[in-house]
C-alpha cells in the first residue's frame, strides 16, 4: 500500500477515522455540555486533560513520523490579526453553544438536540463567511501575515523541548489540581 | 503503566484520579500519527463544515452563485474524505453512547436550565447564535479547536498556539460570565 492514500480508496477512511475521533470525544465525556462549560468556569479539567495527551502523544508521534519522511507537516499561515479576531469570536461562540465544533457534531450523536440548533449555526456561519471573504481576503488576512511558521524554527528552540516542556508544565498543573481536588 | 506505578511515582494519593480523559487524549494523538501518515490530512472539522455549508446554501442563493464563490472555489463542496469524515464523528459517537447506554435526547442541558431556565426555544436560539459566531471565528482564523486546538498545536505551529490561547481566555472569560452564579456543576 502506498502512502498516503488518495482518491477515493480515501473516502471510507474518512468515514472510520471521524467514527473513532466521534468515539473518543463521547467516551472522553465531552459530548456533555456541562463538561465543556465545566471547563470553561475552570471546575472540571476534562477538556484540558483531553487535549494536553493528544497534544504531546501526537506530537512527538507525528515530529518523529515527519522526521522519517512519513508525514508531512500541514501548518496554517500565522495570519495574526485575523486569528486573533476569529479565536476571540471563538471563544464567545464557544461560550455560548456550549460545545466546539467538533465535540458539538460528536453530541448530536448522542441525541443532543441543542448541538444540532448549534450545527445549523454553524452552517449560517460558513455561510456568511463564504460571502464575506473576498473582504476578508483583501483586507485582514494580510495584515500581521507571518507566513506558516512553527515554534522551533522561530526561537531556535528543537521540537523534543517543546514537547519535555508542555509534559512537565502541563502535567504538573493539572496532577496539582488532581491532588486539590479540583480537576 | 498501571496506576500504582503512576501514583508511586508522583507521590499522589490517587484512589480519585480518572484516567480516562488521558486514555482519550492519549487515542487522539495515536489517532493523528494515522491521519496525518495514512490520509495526509491532519483532524479538523470546520474546513469540511465549510464545504458542506456550500451544499445548504444552494437552494436558498442558487447554485450558481456557490460555484462562483471565491471562498468555495478553494472549499470545494464535495462527498469527499472530510465530509464523510464529519459523518464518522456522528456515527462514532452515537455507538459510543449507545454502548455506554448513555444515548439520551437533551433540549436543554442541566448547566444551561439552572442558569438561563427551562425554555428549549431559548437555549436552541443560543445555540444557533453560538454556533454561528464560533464557525465564523473558525473560518476567519483558519480553524478549529481540533484543527488549530489540537493538529495544529501538536505540530508546533505559531498560529494555533496564538489562536488556542486567545481562544481558551476568551471563551472562559465569557463562559464564567455567563454561567458564573449558576452554582457547583
Amino acid at each position: 500500500m502506498n502512502l498516503p492514500v488518495t482518491g477515493s480508496a480515501l473516502l471510507p477512511l474518512g468515514i472510520l477515522f471521524g467514527f473513532v475521533f466521534g468515539w473518543l470525544l463521547q467516551r472522553a465525556r465531552l459530548t456533555d455540555t456541562g463538561v465543556i462549560i465545566g471547563q470553561l468556569r475552570l471546575r472540571d479539567y476534562t477538556l484540558f486533560k483531553v487535549m494536553l495527551t493528544a497534544i504531546i502523544v501526537g506530537g512527538i508521534g507525528v515530529f518523529v513520523l515527519h522526521s522519517g519522511g512519513l508525514a508531512a507537516y500541514h501548518i496554517k499561515p500565522a495570519d495574526l490579526l485575523a486569528v486573533v479576531l476569529g479565536a476571540i469570536l471563538f471563544g464567545v461562540g464557544m461560550a455560548i453553544y456550549g460545545y466546539c465544533p467538533g465535540t458539538g457534531l460528536a453530541a448530536l450523536g448522542t441525541g443532543s438536540l441543542h448541538a444540532l440548533a448549534g450545527a445549523v449555526g454553524m452552517l449560517a456561519g460558513a455561510i456568511a463567511f463564504a460571502f464575506s471573504f473576498d473582504w476578508i481576503k483583501a483586507k485582514l488576512l494580510p495584515i500581521a501575515a507571518m507566513g506558516s511558521v512553527r515554534l522551533p524554527e522561530l526561537t531556535g528552540i528543537p521540537d523534543l523541548v517543546w514537547f519535555a516542556g508542555l509534559f512537565v508544565i502541563g502535567f504538573a498543573a493539572l496532577i496539582a489540581l488532581e491532588y486539590r481536588g479540583r480537576a | 503503566m498501571t496506576v500504582g506505578t503512576v501514583t508511586a511515582f508522583t507521590g499522589v494519593a490517587t484512589g480519585r484520579i480518572d484516567w480516562t480523559p488521558y486514555l482519550m487524549g492519549g487515542g487522539i494523538g495515536v489517532l493523528s500519527w494515522a491521519v496525518f501518515a495514512i490520509a495526509d490530512d491532519p483532524l479538523g472539522i470546520t474546513t469540511a463544515l465549510s464545504a458542506v455549508a456550500g451544499f445548504a446554501a444552494m437552494p436558498f442563493v442558487g447554485a450558481e452563485t456557490v460555484w462562483h464563490n471565491s471562498y468555495w472555489a478553494q472549499t470545494i463542496p464535495s462527498l469527499s474524505y472530510g465530509s464523510l469524515f464529519l459523518v464518522g464523528v456522528i456515527l462514532g459517537a452515537f455507538a459510543a453512547s449507545v454502548g455506554a447506554r448513555r444515548f439520551q435526547f437533551e433540549a436543554v442541558p442541566a448547566v444551561w436550565r439552572r442558569r438561563f431556565g427551562p425554555s428549549p426555544t431559548r437555549r436552541f436560539a443560543a445555540a444557533f447564535i453560538g454556533g454561528a459566531i464560533e464557525m465564523y471565528g473558525a473560518r476567519l482564523a483558519g480553524g478549529c479547536a481540533s484543527g488549530h486546538g489540537i493538529s495544529g498545536t501538536l505540530q508546533l505551529a505559531l498560529s494555533s498556539w496564538i489562536f488556542t490561547i486567545v481562544m481558551f481566555t476568551t471563551a472562559i472569560l465569557v463562559g464564567s460570565y455567563l454561567f458564573g452564579d449558576s452554582g457547583e456543576r
